[in-house]
């Protein structure tokens, strides 16, 4: 018997982000069972799609024990350029009056571009100039932003939101997938392929590897042979395209874009990545746990809404959450008298 | 009651943790003004019976009497306020403050009336002063702790004690980095403290220091106690076979090696830092194991970090088979066939929270890679394979290995490396904190690797070690190389001589 309360602890303790997900899903469906349906849950799946790129991104960071501010803004900027050349050509407000239809690929591609230059740019420092990540990634977040408003302020744009994007663009972010009556929007089909890749590079190659070794223990990583600079700069730099991804994605599924957007996305980014059990000072994280940690969010913004909760009361749920995750989470750890 | 002779009696004290007695029954008697030896191997108890002497742990059963007095330890404050007090293996001062702040943290002396009290900064430094005269502690109380040497803060730590009138002072591992000189100093204030009738528990490793200094010695075993003699009574491998419950009749295998051609040749290798190592030459042989002696300070692990090139070196050649080779960082080394044990298995040798599966391979993962995939199979199959051979002890590859007991820590970082196929293993205090039975196994390893043609060179601040497994030993004083002795003819006085002669 307390074997089996022991063993149900230990399982509670070690799987409470789930659990914990799961409460909170039955709890809302409880006060209004209108919740639970199809359509409830794509409508979760579709809102936090870009959410869970970017978690996925400040991961790669945490995990390699450092932090990433600039995530926000770089979404912001990349959804800025995206959006800046996929315009529709009788679009009066026309950011590139002059600008011939491209293949949408190509400003995707230049946008992601972005990010990814804006993350190697942080890798760098921190790994050549030796500046903390914090310190390092506070800096590229301020200067993006500076970069992206004055893009957005060029002439003849000055500011204004870009808007009339063409629907070949903006299919991947309102556009689903159709099975028969159930639609997949393609925002939540990427954002899977996004994972899976992600669980590949965690754990089937060196550089997830290297990158939990770094956070685990950076001294004994340098001494085991691992370049512990190159292995950074490909982190950052890969979470900086993450971010590029996003950015582009969220310009798709607003059908606009302008400099504000992406605002503060990094704490929600890193306040999922705790929750999913990303430790903040590295060397512990997974993909589901992450990709849990957005959907608990995920639930209660949407759930609480649903049963009528109004949204300053959702802010104190929140915060309450990201504490008390950690708290359980260091219970793991906490030697017993 | 009063007719006690003794000053702290512990009386069957037992402590369970979920799934070990870690204490069973024990008992430790502690006369007034004695040295105490602790003994035991690593688990045997000592550092649970300690805690629970420090009011860190509360024990499930038994009695603590002081001065015959029954007292109980809800935590290490009242421990501290009856006269009890510990002094850590590893000291953690505030580093940027200065000594007397460290001192007198979390019960500075104040002036004036509530709310208004302020510090008394002037009380506080003329009693820190008063202190360490008494003492005989040459230690200003203005002084930053984090620009003095691991010695002098242990001193404070010592001082600290006494200033909170203690009458028991436990020790744990006070010498573990201390040098030949500051370790005299230690036990000329041990002895200083023993006058004034404090009884010092003393928990080592180090039996030439127990047998030198401690009155009493208790040697513990599996969360037993085995019995307590006076010191006189003892010798070395009387401690030792108590410790482990068998005759150990010897304490280094028998070495099977043969040194064949050089392998390595250092010529003139210097450090840019001028207190660093200077002008390093030396051959090293195939199948040979080259043990390094010398003080702490000798510069030697800077030596091998730099072989391995985590230092950066001004001048000097470094030469494998014959040919030269440049060692910038720690890749060019493993690809040149070199490992690297660390001596801060810790610090630079384990990731704590990784398993012990990531931590076996984490050297060797290019040898995994196919088409950017790690191969899953062979890296646990590699694991497996080291594991038995080196006899890690370990529920399963996916621990993490901060559960695992230090010697098996080691075992495991000597498998990362066993996995990268070296020619020449640089080890640095392979045995650091290693418990007797576990010593002689990593000594097993490393002579099975000489014999297999694996050339070893050994950093060791034990002698006894130095010597057992040796063929030959480089002695190391101040940066420079002061004598290279064969290990068979070399005897200890020798080497102490090497190791203490300064050359300017």
């Amino acid at each position: 018997m307390s074997v089996n309360v022991k063993k149900a602890s230990h399982f509670l303790t070690n799987n409470a982000i789930y659990v914990v997900l799961v409460v909170i899903f039955i709890g809302i469906t409880i006060s209004n069972p209108d919740f639970l349906s199809l359509s409830t849950l794509t409508n979760i799946l579709h809102q936090n799609a870009t959410k869970a790129i970017i978690a996925l991104g400040a991961a790669f960071v945490l995990i390699t024990g450092g932090v990433d501010l600039s995530a926000g803004r770089v979404v912001g900027l990349s959804a800025v350029v995206s959006a800046s050349m996929v315009q529709m050509s009788n679009y009066p407000q026309k950011f590139f009056p002059h600008l011939a239809e491209l293949p949408v690929i190509v400003p995707i591609l230049l946008a992601v571009l972005c990010g990814l230059i804006v993350g190697l740019i942080n890798g760098l420092v921190i790994s050549k100039l030796h500046v903390p990540p914090f310190i390092t990634t506070l800096g590229t977040m301020v200067i993006v932003l500076g970069v992206n408003s004055l893009y957005f302020d060029m002439d003849p744009n000055n500011s204004q939101p870009i808007g009339g994007l063409r629907s070949s663009f903006t299919k991947w972010g309102t556009g689903s997938f159709s099975i028969g009556s159930f639609n997949l929007p393609y925002l939540v089909i990427i954002a899977i392929v996004v994972a899976i890749i992600c669980w590949i590079i965690f754990n089937k190659t060196r550089l997830g590897k290297n990158m939990f070794a770094i956070g685990g223990n950076v001294q004994a990583a340098h001494v085991s042979g691992i370049n512990v600079g190159r292995n950074l700069l490909w982190i950052y730099g890969i979470a900086g395209a993450l971010y590029g991804l996003a950015g582009v994605l969220e310009a798709a599924k607003s059908g606009g874009a302008s400099s504000a957007y992406g605002n503060m996305y990094e704490l929600d980014a890193i306040a999922a990545c705790v929750v999913g059990g990303v430790s903040t000072t590295g060397g512990i994280g997974t993909v589901p746990g992450v990709m849990a940690g957005v959907l608990i969010f995920g639930v209660i913004n949407y759930g609480l809404t649903f049963i009528g909760v109004g949204p300053y009361f959702q802010l104190i749920i929140k915060g309450a959450i990201i504490v008390a995750a950690v708290a359980i989470d260091a219970r793991k750890f906490v030697a017993k008298k | 009651m009063m007719t006690s002779p003794y000053l702290l009696e512990m009386k069957g004290i037992t402590k369970e943790f979920p799934g070990v007695k870690a204490l069973d029954q024990v008992t430790l008697q502690i006369r007034p003004g004695t040295v105490h030896a602790l003994m035991g191997e690593n688990g045997a108890g000592k550092s649970t019976l300690m805690k629970c002497l420090f009011g860190i742990y509360t024990p499930d059963a038994g009695e603590i009497r002081l001065n015959g007095e029954k007292i109980n330890l809800p935590d290490s404050r009242t421990a501290l306020d009856k006269g009890i007090t510990m002094i850590h293996q590893e000291l953690h001062p505030v580093p940027r403050r200065n000594v007397m702040e460290n001192l007198w943290l979390g019960r500075f002396p104040m002036r004036g009336i509530q709310p208004f009290r302020f510090v008394d900064g002037r009380k506080m430094y003329r009693e820190t002063e008063k202190l360490f005269k008494d003492l005989d502690m040459d230690i200003a109380p203005d002084q930053i702790v984090g620009d003095l040497s691991v010695s002098k803060i242990q001193s404070i730590e010592i001082a600290k004690a006494v200033s909170y009138n203690a009458k028991v002072i436990i020790m744990d591992e006070p010498t573990s980095s201390l040098t030949g000189n500051e370790v005299e100093q230690l036990f000329k204030i041990i002895a200083d403290l023993k006058a004034r009738g404090v009884s010092i528990i003393y928990i080592s490793h180090k039996m030439e220091e127990i047998l030198r200094i401690s009155d009493d010695v208790t040697i513990m075993r599996d969360g037993r106690k085995v019995g307590t003699w006076p010191a006189r009574e003892l010798t070395m491998d009387l401690i030792i076979s108590r410790m482990v419950g068998r005759d150990l009749t010897q304490r280094f295998p028998a070495r099977e090696n043969v040194p064949g051609e050089t392998l390595l040749k250092v010529e003139g290798l210097t450090s840019p830092f001028a207190q660093s190592f200077k002008d390093i030459s030396f051959e090293l042989r195939q199948g040979e194991i080259l043990g390094i002696g010398g003080l702490v300070g000798a510069q030697r692990t800077e030596l091998m970090e730099a072989l391995f090139g985590l230092r950066s070196v001004s001048s000097g050649t470094i030469s494998l088979r014959g040919k030269m080779v440049k060692i910038n960082r720690p890749t060019d080394a493993i690809r040149n066939k070199l490992a690297l044990l660390t001596e801060e298995r810790r610090v630079t040798g384990i990731f704590p929270v990784l398993s012990v599966l990531e931590n076996t391979v984490i050297s060797n993962q290019k040898s995994y890679v196919k088409y950017g995939w790690l191969n899953e199979s062979k890296r646990r199959e590699d694991t497996d394979r080291h594991i038995n051979r080196l006899a890690v002890k370990t529920p399963s590859m996916k621990t993490l290995i901060r559960n695992l007991s230090g010697g098996n820590q080691q075992k495991v970082l000597l498998a990362r490396w066993l996995l990268t196929r070296p020619d020449i293993l640089l080890l640095d205090e392979p045995t650091r904190g290693i418990d007797v039975g576990a010593k002689f196994e990593i000594y097993s390893i490393i002579a099975d690797l000489a014999a297999l043609g694996k050339s070893i060179i050994m950093i060791s601040s034990e002698m006894p070690e130095l010597l057992g497994m040796s063929d030959r030993i480089m002695v190391m004083c101040e940066g420079r190389v002061t004598g290279i002795v064969e290990g068979n003819t070399a005897s200890e006085e020798q080497i102490m001589r090497l190791a203490a002669q300064h050359k300017s």
